[in-house]
């Protein structure tokens, strides 16, 4: 059994990630909120966790969860995202045009989930597939399925 | 949106919780960092300067909780408390103290320590017979190297039978320096 590392080194390690991924989801103005959640979450169940190697998908598996929590709340209603500024982001995640965020942010959830994962935090499929709770073909698919659709919304 | 500011109220959230099982924080001393750890019931852990902090915290995730977390303002009041010892302006720490991590004899010897006063030593035999078992010297030389809340618990007050100097766990040049800052040694005294 692999020992549980401090909280501390958790956050430190994958709060970046776990923020890139909620904004992606579910836009600038809910990723506090659910950040805070998907952590406190976490903190709460941490001591009961048995398998410590993929602490990276268990915190995306709960920031997921909480921004499906999100989304129901506002009755799956698109994220308004058009005063997004321009700017580089600190953390080397590009920020995309408010055009392409509002996009991203009308797709389902786990083909938004899916997209942003990919591009917002780099992440290979079967991460995807972790972090989602399918498998990785399915994660490709979701993927595949939001790639396509915001083609054609932003041709 | 920073991440740094919503990291900083998910911490408030979890201390409003009771979910900080153990906090800690750095604070600065005349002989280098220190580490700084408490849990609910009080002061768990001071590391010293020559520890290695990550290690220390390791162990507290393993054997304490690994709900650990950097929450420096909830130490505020030891970080207090170790400046004004540090400027001789303090004598007596007013600090809960959570025994946790030292069990049986090594508790019993740790309490008896804690109990000598400022600017005193006592010799390891004393501790021995002050924890029920006079001829367990060793052990009781092993517990002040063992203590896990240095300078509060003042394991540095303890020396060998005649006056030598003895171990400590920030070596000895530190231990060397605490009993001048109490007026034990002065500046010239060899160990």
């Amino acid at each position: 059994m692999t020992s549980l590392p401090p909280f501390q080194t958790v956050l430190d390690e994958h709060s970046a990630a776990v923020m890139a991924i909620l904004q992606g989801a579910v836009g600038r103005d809910g990723a506090e909120d659910c950040f805070q959640e998907t952590f406190l979450a976490a903190l709460r169940g941490y001591p009961k966790l048995t398998d410590a190697s993929n602490l990276r998908g268990w915190l995306l598996t709960i920031a997921h969860r909480k921004a499906i929590d999100h989304h129901r709340a506002r009755g799956r209603n698109p994220v308004p995202v058009a005063e997004v500024a321009e700017v580089a982001a600190e953390d080397g995640i590009p920020v995309p045009d408010g055009r392409l965020w509002a996009a991203v942010g009308a797709l389902p959830p786990k083909q938004r989930a899916a997209v942003a994962l990919r591009y917002g935090s780099d992440l290979p499929h079967a991460e995807i597939g972790a972090a989602l709770g399918c498998s990785p073909e399915a994660a490709r698919r979701n993927l595949h399925e939001g790639l396509k659709r915001l083609r054609k919304e932003l041709a | 949106m920073k991440t740094e500011t919503a990291i900083a109220r998910f911490k408030a959230k979890a201390a409003e919780e009771g979910l900080l099982d153990v906090a800690y924080t750095t604070a600065d001393s005349p002989f280098g960092p220190l580490l700084l750890a408490q849990t609910k019931r009080g002061l768990v852990r001071v590391g010293l300067p020559n520890q290695d902090q990550d290690e220390l915290l390791v162990d507290l995730s393993e054997r304490v909780s690994p709900r650990v977390l950097e929450a420096s303002a909830e130490l505020d009041e030891v970080r207090r408390e170790l400046d004004l010892y540090f400027e001789g302006k303090l004598e007596r720490f007013d600090l809960p103290l959570d025994w946790r991590l030292s069990g049986g004899f090594r508790q019993r010897v740790l309490r008896a320590i804690n109990r000598i006063p400022y600017g005193q030593t006592r010799s390891y035999t004393e501790m021995a017979r002050k924890a029920g078992n006079e001829r367990a010297v060793r052990a009781a030389g092993t517990a002040c190297g063992s203590n896990p809340i240095p300078l509060v618990v003042p394991c540095h007050r303890v020396l060998r039978t005649g006056g030598s100097l003895g171990g400590y766990g920030g070596g000895l040049p530190m231990k060397q320096g605490l009993l001048e800052l109490e007026g034990v040694l002065d500046g010239e005294s060899k160990a």
